[in-house]
């Protein structure tokens, strides 16, 4: 098999690294007693789950943990959070916030990213962190091409050990695999392969920035559900109703399809021939979501399937025809939620809490574009959410507005379900403000009804001896016996 | 509608309300409308409710499409639009070569709502474009009704024609097409043409004007207008109702209506170039010399010496008229008559010269049941209004017969013209309806107050028709009552047949197919709408597909793909090349399609679900219409004995030309029906004659869930290694 070629570069790369780093700079003196990673590539998404033990061995209190990622793999990072625990027993774990820094002395190749410790370690005290991170395309379809029965087989590339600016003791990584054929992996001493489970370490002693890559070649048919791009519209309306629409724009990402499809080979053996697609998602909606539609820009789509109970509302949407590799479709899905479940009042101000991603499963979002309409005439508007987003307001029209409603635009790219968290929109309305389209269509019908009386009770004729004039009121006057 | 009628019985009760009699009466006629007026738009919504808000069928998908660029450019970049994406590599002046009416008219109520801040999507206008120009054409046949006759028949006219399936079937909700605006703008010209023979007013003459001219903008069904109008003219001359009414009313509609609707890029200047618009034009000027002729008797007061005046002028205008006719002919100048007229004229012309025109369905002669079912009991008021038309005979009632009589032939000529004659057939019949009730009514009336004195003056005068009944004194009011009820027992049976028609025959938007599964459930087919979606998203945005015409809009609309031929078929050797593309072998097809830089193939099959108007029963039409240009392809080379057939028994070339191939393709591999050997075919009811089918230069690219439609793709040519 040959190296694919991003992975070739990154071996070079880190090389050149682990030679810089070996010039210690004024670091803090802690290490890192115990490591332990657990990557997981079942899907798409790859989550890899860090625990670490870490020990203050200097004279100083520590008040920052750094973490290292080579620039490859930290522009793909679409989430980090670490929860620190202080002691050796678990207790109450504290998130810990999360900064980008450049740290001097470093090699460029590396981003580095520091955890704020709620307190500073003591000399001698140990902390447990669990660091999760997200890394998105980080799976690569290898062949890119395949045909409709072959599976799809992929390539993940990390390192077998634990790149930290600290020295590690004792370390160990363990990849989930989604099962199925294993195509090949780097071999290191203490590498194990059992199961759907690859296994390196324990590695014990390992000076700073020590990295080995590893490459692992695998069978992943889970479904590649890549967004390029997700508008989802939270339309506020105070006469009970939040009403969300999101448009989908979903694509397969892993290996494209070459060659012919063949329905017949497809329908009569759907998960052999055509293994590698996917014909369906799974929408996981709030409780009491009712008026669900699903249609794309030429009408409705037929296959959905829902069902509901008191704490989900499941929707399952199956595009118009099945996702192969490479293959893209559109849809829009829509859906009321009732009020009271989302728009709070806290004094005087009305917030509305809901969660920020896309109900749909393992999907990833290259790019979501949050929209939240608000009722004409709120202001005061203030927005709260939980990581970095691109803002703006605009203005939208809808049925019978004359001044628009504000809009708040809220836009991040490379959204995965991990960012399904609650965020706010807090502003002020009256509800008074309720009142105005009502009375406005109460006013125009009834200027149209006046005029029709008016018209029907006034003699607009301009001459009153003219013949047909005349002929008119004499024929009034014979209809009114 | 029987409102108004049975007023007269209601006073009783009503005159406790101090309304005047004339007051009641506008308050019942204007309910009365304005529940037709509802009926009329709510009828036509069982598409809506059924299916979803969508547009129907084929034609309405391409004036979805260009009112859509018309919404978004705006009119001046419509007007000017050349569309890349049909009939490539020709390619389609499309503001020149279609009636902007519908469109214009559906992006300004667009605008208009829009205005009034309702955030409507210009989908739902188009929609619902069709029901709510319905719902006006009861208003419009109301007025026309109370011209021609009396306000009673005139509600009895909106009544009728709100709920007649001859004209449903083209205005349900989503069957957005020209027709669905033309009938009211051609009732409307025709109204308001009326009104000004009957008043000689110079305003409803041009109003008449500019309903021709939106009658022009908006179907080419104008033709009969511009036809018939002179037609009538010449009946009023020949009968002795020349007056200065009818002068003043088709001079100025006439001229007037001529310069507007040169407007229309797509007319252009046909009003006097063409053969089909030249009897308008003899009629005028035949109305100068009348009017001439009659001046000069006025000033001569001599019957002698005008007789001779009368003579050397009617000699000297025919020979110019037939001289500037016949030099206009044979220069050029003036173009003959097009094939669809003749066709119009002589149901058999079709058959053997346009194949093009033959091979639509809706171009076929009406068979007497679809009258049965388009009209119901109007079918036996007809001749019964035409009846009480020539007994009081006047300007309006000679121009309804006319326009009945006339349609009525057109209709019997093709199907889809049932929808011209629907109004004039409801008017007539709402004459019928409402004057046989009337006169019922009168006579319970008359007899229920004073029984002795009335019986002798209803025998001579309303009731000549019943003489017998009025013979048998005793019986007269029950037999009244009985024909009363029969009377509305028939007006419900039309009710209920019309809603039914609606609901079970022109409810269906044939995008979407429904059927009933085994467990009785409704299965949906929406194979059609899957594979221009799949065409939308996963083919290149410049390619070619190459389907059969009828597809054509669809494939552009829902697509957004660039096709060879669609359903404006104004190249006949282009759709031919397609016919012969489809018809040769894969080899000979391919040397076609590579000319035609053709990246993808696209056929309706159905044989796996039963769907019989797919390509292969097409296919005689397209080897038709493929021979008829070029020779090669011989309809013979596909039929054995005659008989056209697809099992085992089939031609040679039948079993190997490129359209059995693509539909067959892997076909014989599959089970359709429990107990039926593989590639049974369901739609023809046989096993498939070739079920080894190999493709050489193209591949499967997607075939729908129920096979209905299978997309290849055209490889690209070979290396030359």
């Amino acid at each position: 098999m040959a190296t694919p070629p991003p992975l070739r570069r990154v071996a070079a790369l880190l090389l050149l690294l682990v030679a810089a780093a070996s010039t210690p700079t004024a670091r803090a003196d802690l290490v890192v007693t115990r490591a332990d990673r657990k990557v997981d590539l079942t899907s798409h998404i790859v989550r890899v789950l860090t625990s670490l033990k870490v020990e203050n061995s200097g004279p100083e209190a520590v008040s920052q943990f750094l973490l290292a990622f080579p620039n490859v793999q930290a522009k793909n990072l679409a989430a980090i959070r670490a929860f620190g625990t202080e002691g050796k027993v678990k207790g109450p774990s504290m998130v810990l916030p999360i900064e980008v820094v450049q740290p001097s002395g470093v090699p460029p190749e590396l981003t580095f990213f520091s955890a704020s410790l709620s307190k500073p370690l003591e000399k001698g005290k140990t902390l447990h962190l669990d660091v999760l991170t997200v890394f998105t395309h980080s799976i690569q379809p290898f062949p890119e091409e395949i045909t409709q029965a072959e599976s799809q087989l992929v390539v993940y590339q990390d390192s077998a050990q634990y790149l930290s600016p600290y020295p590690v003791k004792v370390q160990t990584l363990s990849i989930r695999l989604p099962g199925g054929r294993v195509e090949s992996y780097t071999k290191y001493p203490n590498t194990k392969l059992a199961e759907s489970e690859l296994k390196y370490g324990p590695y014990e002693d390992l000076p700073p920035f020590s990295y080995s890559p590893m490459v692992v070649h695998y069978e992943n048919n889970n479904p590649f559900a890549v967004a390029k791009e997700v508008i989802r519209e939270i339309e506020i309306s105070h006469w009970g109703n939040v009403q969300i629409t999101e448009h989908y724009n979903i694509a397969h990402g892993g290996a494209k399809l070459k060659g012919e499809f063949s329905r017949i080979d497809y329908q009569s053996r759907p998960y052999i021939r055509g293994v590698s697609s996917f014909r369906h998602l799974i929408a996981r909606l709030p409780p009491r979501a009712h008026s669900i539609y699903y249609r794309d820009e030429i009408g409705n789509i037929s296959t959905s399937h829902l069902w509901s109970d008191s704490k989900k509302t499941q929707l399952e949407v199956e595009p118009r025809f099945p996702l192969f590799g490479g293959w893209q479709t559109t849809f829009t899905i829509g859906y009321g939620l009732p009020l009271q479940d989302f728009v709070f009042n806290s004094d005087g101000q009305r917030f509305l809490n809901i969660t920020f991603g896309s109900p749909v499963e393992e999907i990833l979002i290259e790019k979501l574009i949050v929209k939240v309409v608000l009722p004409e005439g709120s202001k005061d508007i203030d927005i709260s959410v939980p990581f970095p987003t691109k803002q703006e307001q605009e203005v939208k029209y809808s049925h019978l507005d004359i001044s628009g409603r504000p809009v708040v635009v809220l836009e991040k790219l490379d959204v995965i379900p991990e960012h399904n968290l609650y965020f706010q929109v807090y502003y002020r309305f009256n509800n008074i403000s309720l009142l105005r389209e009502p009375m406005m269509l109460i006013t125009g019908f009834f200027l149209l009804f006046m005029a029709c009386i008016v018209y029907m009770r006034t003699d607009m004729s301009i001459s009153k001896n003219s013949p047909s004039y005349l002929a008119k009121v004499q024929w009034d006057e014979v209809w009114s016996f | 509608m029987a409102a108004a009628t049975a007023l007269d019985s209601l006073p009783a009760p009503l005159r406790s309300l101090r309304l005047k009699t004339k007051q009641q009466e506008l308050l019942l006629r204007v309910s009365a409308l304005a529940l037709i007026y509802v009926l009329a738009f709510v009828v036509r919504l069982f598409s809506v409710l059924r299916y979803e808000s969508m547009i129907h069928e084929f034609d309405p998908y391409f004036n979805y499409r260009t009112t859509l660029f018309l919404s978004d450019h705006g009119f001046s970049e419509f007007w000017n639009w050349f569309d890349f994406e049909s009939w490539y590599p020709l390619g389609r002046v499309v503001g020149g070569t279609l009636f902007p009416g519908l469109m214009v008219t559906a992006a300004l109520l667009h605008r208009l709502l829009r205005a009034l801040s309702l955030a409507v999507h210009i989908r739902e206008v188009c929609v619902l474009t069709a029901p709510f120009f319905a719902a006006n054409t009861t208003l419009v046949a109301y007025a026309f009704g109370r011209e021609i006759w009396d306000s009673g028949a005139g509600l009895v006219a909106a009544a009728l024609i709100a709920v007649c399936p001859g004209y449903i079937s083209r205005s349900v909700a989503g069957s957005y097409d020209n027709e669905g605006v033309a009938i009211f703008a051609l009732l409307l010209t025709f109204y308001l043409f009326v009104r000004a023979v009957n008043t000689g007013s110079l305003a409803w003459s041009l109003a008449s004007a500019f309903g021709y001219f939106y009658m022009v903008s908006a179907w080419g069904g104008y033709v009969f207008i511009i036809n018939l109008l002179p037609l009538y003219v010449l009946v009023l001359l020949v009968t002795g109702r020349y007056s200065q009414r009818l002068y003043v009313a088709y001079n100025s509609t006439y001229v007037l209506g001529m310069l507007l609707a040169m407007q229309i890029r797509f007319v252009g200047f046909q009003h006097v170039q063409s053969g089909e618009h030249m009897a308008a034009m003899g009629v005028f000027f035949l109305l100068q010399v009348f009017f001439f002729l009659d001046w000069v008797k006025y000033l001569l007061n001599d019957a002698k010496l005008f007789k001779s005046f009368l003579r050397i002028t009617l000699t000297c205008v025919i020979t110019v008229g037939t001289l500037a006719l016949g030099i206009g002919t044979a220069s050029g100048y003036i173009s003959p008559w097009t094939g669809r007229f003749y066709s119009l004229l002589d149901p058999t012309y079709a058959k053997d010269h346009i194949p093009i025109i033959a091979s639509v369905s809706e171009h076929q002669p009406t068979a007497w049941s679809s009258f049965m079912f388009d009209f119901h009991i109007l079918l036996f008021l007809f001749p019964a209004g035409l009846y009480f038309c020539f007994k009081r005979l006047s300007d309006a009632t000679i121009f309804i017969v006319m326009y009945g009589l006339t349609s009525m032939y057109f209709a019997g000529v093709m199907v889809r013209l049932i929808l011209v004659a629907a109004p004039a057939v409801c008017l007539i019949s709402a004459i019928a309806a409402s004057a046989t009730i009337k006169n019922l009514t009168t006579l319970i009336r008359t007899k229920s107050k004073s029984p002795q004195t009335v019986s002798g003056k209803s025998s001579g005068s309303k009731a000549a028709a019943k003489g017998a009944v009025d013979q048998s004194l005793p019986f007269q009011q029950n037999v009244a009552i009985a024909l009363l009820l029969g009377a509305f027992y028939l007006l419900s049976r039309y009710a209920v047949h019309c809603t039914w028609v609606t609901s079970e025959a022109y409810s269906s938007p044939s995008i979407v197919l429904a059927a009933r599964g085994h467990n009785g459930g409704r299965v949906i087919f929406d194979d059609y709408r899957e594979a221009y979606y799949w065409l939308r998203q996963n083919t290149p945005s410049d390619a070619k597909i190459m389907s059969w015409w009828d597809y054509g809009y669809q494939i552009t609309a829902m697509g957004n793909r660039t096709v060879i031929v669609d359903n404006n078929t104004w190249n006949n050797t282009h759709i031919a090349t397609v016919g012969r593309a489809m018809s040769s072998y894969e080899d000979e097809a391919y040397e076609i399609m590579q000319s035609l830089d053709v990246n993808y193939v696209l056929v309706v099959f159905g044989g796996v679900t039963g769907y019989s108007s797919d390509d292969i029963n097409k296919f005689l039409w397209m080897v038709r219409i493929g021979g008829g240009v070029f020779p090669v392809i011989k309809e013979p080379d596909y039929l054995v004995n005659g008989e056209y057939r697809v099992d085992k028994g089939a031609a040679p070339k039948m079993l190997n030309c490129l359209m059995y191939k693509l539909c067959y393709y892997r076909f014989g591999e599959l089970t359709t029906e429990y107990g039926k050997p593989p590639g049974y075919d369901r739609v023809r009811g046989v096993e498939i004659g070739n079920k080894d089918i190999k493709l050489e230069y193209l591949e499967e690219a997607f075939t729908t869930s129920n096979w209905i439609v299978r997309i290849y793709k055209v490889k690209p040519p070979k290396n030359r290694s």
